[in-house]
């Protein structure tokens, strides 16, 4: 347990010389993504941003796994982490309950599975744990798949704009969710959003993406306290000091 | 008629009572365009006059003469068999054939031209040359049939490889699923669908294929080979008799078992 510890507390290294996508239909082969470098302190919650198209769900990707097609490494800090990802659409398989869903994301007979309810009920799920996704709400398909990415309690969470296409309370109230499933466990997070106020009031850092053949721009700390960041006015001033918007 | 709007769990009982009053308005709907179908066919019977063109009643009592002597549960049976083991063979080779034509670009590009030919071949061709080449044993019976409707499986469930969503197959990566649950949770749910589809259509086009093939073969059972006889005496009642009561079997199949297996792959669908 120790060495597991200990393990958990190496750094996340990214060093990408360039991702490319091939030609295809008369456009030329594009470069999506150059000289892009930064290191991730555990338990940080990093929030990547930039204007649309400028490639960050294909850097979340490339850290992530899947996709395996780049020039450069990429350093998970060690071994084999365990890895969540949360998607920008909830990915919940329509066949199974959202109950099922859950578990199905655990191997068999681990320990976890006696989490299930506890964190059903902390997504506000209980109800709806034996109903098929598409019976449910978008909202709710997508607290389930938070319920599925925290029951791992990984090691990395990759989250990639997994509040779009919400109205802004459920929007907010889901965001309030993760920060209280994150604040009972901290662990790594790499969020992707185009939101402003939402990279401010959820990340600890903030590394903003340029647009075309994209590389970090600018790399801030946001210097909020949990409480500060339930506070609107206090994460907009925030908000002006790092976008200087 | 009441309808629930918005089902949800909550509403389940409610979507269950708007189920079964749908469904015995479509039966209703069934059992009285059947009954007009019957009434013409007697009409027409009465006014032609013909043997050549018998009435339900005369067909009927050619249904009742022939299962109580036993005659025709043998050669049902016998038909039904055949109907069974080449709509097997069709379904796991057809499914086989398509999966791996779907899943690869290149298999896909290079065996289209070979399913288009084989989708065109008529099932004449197919059987003649079947029996041809391998004689006329119930193997070849068999073979003749899923030959003809291998390529129709072969088609539907290409495009259910096609269609395989790879935000699912993501899903399952990052979630380490591993190979068996990803096809029994993510790949094979996906399948069904197109799986139930080829059933329901593949069932109607194999049990006629069937009797064409005991018709030429020469075999000694079947509802093929009985009408095949009939024919040679221009016997229409014993004909119908047949033909009406295969088709009463193949419905029982398919309200009985095809029917509530598309429903079950179907049930999470809002």
């Amino acid at each position: 347990m120790a060495a597991l510890e200990k393990a958990t507390l190496d750094p996340l290294r990214v060093e990408l010389q360039r991702k490319t996508f091939p030609p295809v239909g008369g456009r030329d082969e594009l470069t999506v993504l150059q000289n892009v470098r930064f290191e991730v302190k555990p338990r940080s919650f990093v929030v990547l941003t930039g204007p649309s198209g400028c490639g960050k769900s294909t850097l979340l990707n490339i850290i992530a796994g899947l996709d395996k097609d780049y020039e450069g490494r990429i350093d998970l800090g060690h071994g084999t982490p365990r890895v969540s990802f949360i998607f920008q659409t909830p990915r919940l398989l329509p066949w199974r309950t959202v109950r099922e869903n859950i578990s199905l994301a655990l191997p068999d007979g681990d320990p976890r599975h006696a989490r299930i309810d506890e964190i059903l009920e902390q997504v506000g799920l209980t109800q709806a744990a034996t109903a098929y996704p598409e019976r449910t709400s978008l909202g709710m398909q997508r607290r389930a798949a938070l319920a599925r990415g925290f029951i791992q309690e990984p090691d990395i969470l990759f989250m990639d704009e997994p509040f779009v296409s919400l109205d802004d309370p459920t929007a907010q109230g889901l965001r309030e969710l993760l920060t209280g499933l994150w604040n009972r466990r901290p662990t790594t997070v790499l969020f992707v959003t185009h939101d402003r106020y939402e990279a401010v009031m959820l990340g600890t850092r903030i590394l903003r993406l340029s647009a075309g053949s994209a590389s970090i721009i600018h790399d801030d700390e946001v210097r909020l306290t949990a409480a500060d960041r339930t506070d609107r006015t206090k994460v907009v001033a925030e908000q002006r000091r790092i976008f200087q918007d | 008629m009441a309808r629930a709007l918005t089902p949800s769990s909550s509403t389940l009982p409610a979507r269950k009572a708007v189920e079964s009053g749908a469904w015995a308005e479509r039966l209703g709907w069934t059992l009285a365009s059947l009954a007009t179908f019957v009434a013409l066919w007697a009409l027409a019977a009465e006014m032609v006059g013909s043997r050549h063109l018998p009435g339900p009643i005369a067909v009927f009592d050619v249904v009742v003469r022939e299962a109580s002597t036993g005659v025709l549960w043998t050669h049902l049976f016998a038909t039904l068999l055949r109907v069974t083991a080449a709509f097997t063979v069709a379904m796991f080779v057809g499914a086989a054939i398509g999966l791996l034509i779907g899943s690869n670009r290149f298999a896909d590009r290079f065996f289209d031209s070979w399913l288009i030919l084989f989708l065109n071949l008529p099932a004449l061709v197919i059987i003649a040359l079947c029996y041809v080449w391998f004689g006329t044993t119930e193997l070849t019976a068999i073979l003749a049939v899923a030959i003809n409707k291998i390529p129709n499986v072969a088609v539907q469930m290409r495009e259910g490889a096609r269609s395989l969503s790879k935000d699912l197959t993501e899903m399952a990566q990052i979630y380490g699923f591993g190979k068996w649950k990803t096809l029994r949770h993510v790949v094979i749910p996906q399948l069904a669908p197109f799986w139930a589809a080829a059933a329901r259509s593949g069932l109607a086009l194999v049990w006629k294929i069937v009797l064409v093939v005991e018709a030429l073969g020469g075999h000694s059972t079947g509802v093929g080979h009985q009408i095949h006889t009939a024919f040679g005496s221009y016997d229409v009642p014993q004909i119908l008799a047949y033909a009406l009561a295969f088709i009463v079997v193949i419905q029982i199949v398919e309200f009985g078992v095809l029917q509530p297996l598309q429903a079950r792959v179907n049930k999470w669908r809002r």
